[in-house]
C-alpha cells in the first residue's frame, strides 16, 4: 500500500516539474525567436545596404515578378490561418482535426517552398544567381534564409503530426505544438517584411 | 572524396609548425594514456561527459578555459620573443607563421578562454546563488558545452592538419576573402567561431530563463546577488549580439565558398559592412567578457571586507546601463573608416559615457572596502590589483574614444596595450578571483593561498612589464602585428615586453603549482561547512561540493545578503522536519555526441568534404529529433536518499567550524568604533 502511494507521489512530482519546465521552455522559445529576429534584422540591413549594388548584373526591376510573389504571399498567409485553426482544434482537444489542419498547413508551406525554388531556379538560369552581384547575394541570402526556416518549420509540422498520432494531445505535445505555432507565425511576419522591403521597392 | 585534404596538409614544411603539431598530438596522447593509466574512462564518461549537472558542466567549462589559456599564452610568448629579436632581421618566424600566431592568439583568448571561463563560473554558481536546483534546460547546457569544445578542438587541430587563419582574430575582408586567403585557415576560424557561437547563444537563453523563472521564494530582482545580475545582463547581451556573429560568419563563408559578393572588392560588395556587422557583435562581446568579472569582484570585495556591498542599487543600475550602452558604440572600432564627423562624434561621446557607470562601480567597491575588515585572500588581492590597473585602461580608452586622437593611434600598439589593459585585469583577474573564491564550492577543499598570491604578483608585474612599453611604442609610431621592424629605438621596449611575458608565464606556472599543491594536501584544507570565507550569498548555504540537487529544501530569502542573514538569525544549517523527494534530470550522452558530430561537420566543411558534412548535419538532426520525442528525461530521487546525503554533511559540522558572527572592534583607521557583526 505504502509503495503504491510513493509511486503516485513520484508521478505527481514529475508532472508538477513538467508544468514548470514547459513554462520555462515557452519563455526560452520566445528568447530564441528574438535572437532569430536579430538574424533577420541584420540580413535585412545587409540587403538595404547592397540592394543598389547590382554591378554588371541585372537590377531588381529586371528579376522580380510581383504576381509570382503575390501567390507565394497568399500561400504563406493562408497557412498561418490554417495553423491557427489547428491550434483552436487543439484547445478543444480534437486530435483528428488538429492532424487535418496541420496537413493542410504543411501542404501550403510546401507549395510556398516549391514556388520559391522555382523562382530561384528561374533567376539562376537567366544569369541572375547569387554570385553575380552584391544585390543578388543579399537577396538570395535573406529570402533563402527565410525559405530554410519554412523548410525547418515543415519538418517540425511533420514531426508534430507524428507525435499527435502516436502520443495524442498530451501536455508536452500541446506545448511543442504551441511553440511550433509561434515559429510559423513569426515566419509570416518576416515574410511580410521581405515583401515590403525587398519585392515592393524592387519593382518600383 | 576527401575534398582539398591531402598529405600536404601535414606540417612538414617548417620546424616550428612541426613542433606545435607535435606538442598538440603529444598532449592528446598523454591525456589519453593518463586516463587509461588511472582507469578513469568509465568514471569520466558516466560522471562527467554525460552529466547534465550544472556544477559539473561549469567545472568542465573552466577546465577547457585553462587548457586553452596555456595554448593561447604560448602564442603570446612566441610573438613577444619574435618582436624582441626581429630588429632588421626576420627573427625566427616567417611572416605567414607570425600572422597565424596572432590570429589564433586573439581567437583563442576571446572565444575559448574568456567565454568558457565565464560561462563555467556562471554555470557553477548562479543556480546556487538564486536558490535553484538546476538551470532551466540541463540538456541544452550540456549541448552548449560540447559545441564550445568542438570549436576549441577545431582550433587545436588546425595546428596539426592545415594552417590557421592569417587574417587576425577579427578576420577583416577583403584580406580574409578567397582571393587573398585561399587556404583553409579562414575556414577554420569561421567554423570554430560558428560552433562555439551557437553554443554560447544557447547558454545565454538558458541563463535568462533560469534567472527569470527559477529564483527561490523571496528572491526579488533587487535581492539578487551582483554576480547573478551581471550574468542576467550578459545573457541578454548574448542573445541579442551573438546572432550578428553568426550572420557575419555565414556571409563571409558564402563569399569564400560559393562566390557571393557581400564583402568583395568588386561586383557590388561592401567590405566596411563586415566591420559594422562584426563589431555590432564585438562591442557587446567586450562587456559580455567584463561584466561577469565585475560581478565576481562585487562578491569578493563584500565577503573579504566583511561588509555589505556598498551601493548595491547603483551597481545594478550601472550594470544595466553598461549593457544597454554597449550596443551604441560599435563604430569606435573603425573611426578611420571615414564616416562623417558627426557620426564619429556621436559614437565617440557614447563611448565616453560608458566610463561613467564604470566609474560608479569602482567607487562602490572602494567604499565597500572603506572601514571594512579586509582579508588579503588571493581573490581579494586580484580584486585590488584589478581596481588599480583597470582605471589606467579606462583612461586610455577615453583617450581612444576621441576620434581625432584615434586617427593617430588606430591600429598602433597603443590600442593593443589598451584592450589588454581592459581584458587582463578587467576580465581575467576577475575569473582568477572567482577561481580562488569558488574553488571550494566546486571541489570541497580550499586552494593554497600562498601560491595564489604568488601567481597574482607574477601576473600583476608581468602585465605592467608587458603592456606599459606597448603604450609608449604606440606613441612612437609602432603599428600592431609587425613581424619585424627597422627602428632601433623600439627594441628596448620590446625586450621589456618580452620579459613581462616571461613573468606572466611564471604566473601561469604558479596557478598550476597551486592546483597541484592544493590537491595534494586537500585533506588539511577541507571545507566542512560549505562556507569557507564567511560568505554572504546563497551559494554558501549548500555543502561543498554541493549535492546534485543543491538545496534539499528550497530556501526562502528575506534580504540581499541572504545567507549572511540566515547565519545572523541562526537559521543556517538547520535540518528540516522531513525531506521531500526531488526531481532530477537524467544524464545523457547525446550532448557529447552532438558536440562530436558538429566537430566532424566543421572539419569536413573546412576541407570541402561536403558528403561528410551533410551526413553529420543529418545525424545531428536525428539526435535532436530523438531528444525531442523523449518525454522521460527526468527521475525522482527519493526522500531517503536526500536525507542520507544531507545528514552526512550536517552531522560533520561542529560549532567550532562555524564563523564568529559577533560584533567586533576594528583596528587602524576605523579604531574606536564598534562594528556590528551584521556589518551592514
Amino acid at each position: 500500500m505504502s509503495e503504491m502511494l510513493t509511486i503516485r507521489n513520484d508521478t505527481d512530482l514529475l508532472e508538477e516539474e513538467e508544468h514548470h519546465s514547459l513554462r520555462g521552455r515557452e519563455f526560452g522559445f520566445w528568447l530564441f525567436l528574438m535572437g532569430d529576429a536579430v538574424i533577420f534584422a541584420l540580413l535585412f540591413a545587409t540587403y538595404v545596404v547592397l540592394s543598389g549594388n547590382s554591378a554588371a548584373g541585372p537590377t531588381s526591376q529586371q528579376v522580380f515578378d510581383l504576381s509570382h510573389t503575390a501567390i507565394e504571399t497568399a500561400l504563406l498567409l493562408v497557412s498561418s490561418l490554417t495553423f491557427g485553426i489547428a491550434s483552436l482544434a487543439m484547445d478543444k482537444g480534437h486530435g483528428r482535426a488538429v492532424i487535418l489542419w496541420l496537413l493542410i498547413t504543411l501542404g501550403l508551406g510546401l507549395g510556398f517552398l516549391v514556388m520559391e525554388v522555382l523562382e530561384f531556379r528561374g533567376m539562376i538560369l537567366q544569369g541572375a544567381g547569387p554570385d553575380v552581384s552584391g544585390f543578388l547575394s543579399a537577396f538570395f541570402t535573406l529570402v533563402g534564409m527565410h525559405g530554410a526556416h519554412v523548410a525547418m518549420g515543415s519538418v517540425g509540422i511533420l514531426v508534430m503530426i507524428g507525435q499527435v498520432m502516436t502520443k495524442g494531445l498530451t501536455l508536452p505535445v500541446r506545448s511543442r505544438l504551441n511553440r511550433l505555432g509561434l515559429f510559423w507565425h513569426f515566419l509570416d511576419i518576416v515574410w511580410i517584411g521581405i515583401f515590403s522591403v525587398v519585392y515592393l521597392p524592387g519593382v518600383m | 572524396m576527401l575534398g582539398r585534404l591531402t598529405i600536404e596538409a601535414l606540417p612538414f614544411y617548417s620546424w616550428v609548425a612541426m613542433g606545435g603539431a607535435a606538442v598538440t598530438v603529444g598532449g592528446g596522447i598523454a591525456a589519453f594514456l593518463l586516463i587509461t593509466y588511472l582507469r578513469a574512462w568509465k568514471v569520466l564518461w558516466t560522471d562527467w561527459l554525460t552529466s547534465v549537472d550544472h556544477k559539473k558542466i561549469g567545472i568542465m567549462y573552466v577546465v577547457l578555459a585553462l587548457i586553452m589559456l596555456v595554448r593561447g599564452f604560448v602564442d603570446a610568448l612566441m610573438m613577444r620573443a619574435q618582436q624582441a629579436i626581429s630588429l632588421n632581421n626576420e627573427g625566427y618566424l616567417p611572416p605567414e607563421h607570425f600572422e597565424q600566431i596572432f590570429s589564433s592568439h586573439g581567437t583563442i583568448m576571446i572565444f575559448f578562454v574568456a567565454m568558457p571561463f565565464l560561462t563555467g563560473l556562471i554555470n557553477l554558481i548562479v543556480p546556487q546563488q538564486i536558490g535553484a536546483r538546476d538551470v532551466s534546460f540541463p540538456f541544452l547546457n550540456s549541448v552548449s558545452l560540447w559545441m564550445t569544445a568542438a570549436g576549441a578542438a577545431l582550433v587545436l587541430i588546425s595546428l596539426v592538419v592545415g594552417k590557421f587563419s592569417q587574417a587576425g582574430w577579427t578576420g577583416y575582408p577583403p584580406y580574409s576573402g578567397i582571393e587573398y586567403s585561399p587556404g583553409v585557415g579562414v575556414d577554420y576560424w569561421i567554423w570554430a567561431l560558428t560552433l562555439s557561437g551557437v553554443g554560447t547563444t544557447m547558454s545565454g537563453i538558458n541563463f535568462i530563463v533560469t534567472i527569470v523563472k527559477n529564483r527561490c521564494p523571496g528572491m526579488t530582482y533587487m535581492r539578487m546577488p551582483m554576480f547573478t545580475w551581471t550574468a542576467l545582463c550578459i545573457s541578454i547581451l548574448i542573445v541579442f549580439a551573438f546572432p550578428a556573429l553568426t550572420v557575419v560568419a555565414l556571409q563571409l563563408w558564402l563569399d569564400r565558398t560559393l562566390g557571393f559578393h557581400f564583402f568583395t572588392n568588386g561586383d557590388g560588395g561592401n567590405m566596411m559592412m563586415f566591420a559594422n556587422l562584426l563589431w555590432i557583435w564585438g562591442h557587446p562581446e567586450v562587456y559580455i567578457l567584463i561584466l561577469p568579472a565585475f560581478g565576481i569582484f562585487s562578491e569578493v570585495v563584500a565577503t573579504f571586507s566583511r561588509k555589505r556591498l556598498f551601493g548595491y542599487t547603483s551597481l545594478v543600475y550601472a550594470t544595466a546601463c553598461i549593457a544597454l550602452l554597449s550596443f551604441t558604440v560599435w563604430l569606435h572600432h573603425f573611426f578611420t573608416m571615414g564616416a562623417s564627423a558627426n557620426v564619429n562624434a556621436i559614437f565617440g561621446i557614447a563611448t565616453m559615457i560608458i566610463a561613467v557607470p564604470t566609474g560608479v562601480k569602482i567607487f562602490d567597491w572602494m567604499f565597500t572596502m572603506y572601514r571594512g575588515r579586509i582579508e588579503f585572500h588571493p581573490a581579494m588581492v586580484f580584486t585590488i590589483g584589478f581596481m588599480v590597473t583597470f582605471v589606467i585602461g579606462g583612461v586610455t580608452g577615453v583617450l581612444l574614444a576621441l576620434p581625432p586622437a584615434d586617427y593617430l593611434m588606430h591600429n598602433s600598439t597603443f590600442l593593443v596595450a589598451h584592450f589588454h589593459n581592459m581584458l587582463i585585469p578587467g576580465a581575467l583577474f576577475g575569473y582568477f578571483a572567482g577561481l580562488n573564491y569558488w574553488f571550494p564550492k566546486a571541489f570541497g577543499f580550499k586552494l593554497d593561498a600562498k601560491w595564489g598570491i604568488r601567481s597574482f604578483w607574477f601576473w600583476f608585474i608581468g602585465f605592467y612589464l608587458a603592456f606599459m612599453p606597448l603604450y609608449a611604442l604606440g606613441f612612437m609610431g609602432m603599428s600592431r602585428r609587425m613581424e619585424h621592424y627597422a627602428d632601433p629605438n623600439w627594441q628596448p621596449f620590446l625586450v621589456v615586453a618580452a620579459l613581462g611575458a616571461v613573468f606572466v608565464l611564471c604566473g601561469i606556472i604558479c596557478i598550476g603549482i597551486q592546483l597541484y599543491v592544493s590537491t595534494r594536501q586537500w585533506g588539511s584544507s577541507r571545507d566542512i561547512t560549505g562556507d569557507p570565507w564567511n560568505g554572504r550569498t546563497l551559494e554558501w548555504a549548500t555543502s561543498s561540493p554541493a549535492a546534485p540537487y543543491n538545496f534539499a529544501v528550497v530556501p526562502t530569502v528575506t534580504d540581499i545578503d541572504a545567507f549572511h542573514e540566515m547565519k545572523m538569525r541562526g537559521s543556517a544549517y538547520r535540518r528540516p522536519e522531513r525531506y521531500e523527494p526531488i526531481v532530477m534530470p537524467k544524464s545523457t550522452g547525446l550532448g557529447v555526441v552532438l558536440g562530436g558530430l558538429s566537430f566532424v561537420m566543421g572539419f569536413a566543411a573546412v576541407w570541402y568534404i561536403w558528403w561528410l558534412a551533410a551526413l553529420m548535419l543529418v545525424l545531428c538532426l536525428v539526435c535532436i529529433g530523438i531528444r525531442a520525442c523523449d518525454d522521460t528525461s527526468e527521475y525522482v530521487m527519493s526522500a531517503a536518499e536526500v536525507e542520507a546525503i544531507e545528514t552526512a554533511w550536517l552531522s560533520g559540522i561542529t560549532p567550532a567550524d562555524m564563523h564568529d558572527m559577533r560584533d567586533f572592534e576594528p583596528r587602524g583607521a576605523a579604531s574606536g568604533m564598534t562594528l556590528s557583526g551584521r556589518a551592514l
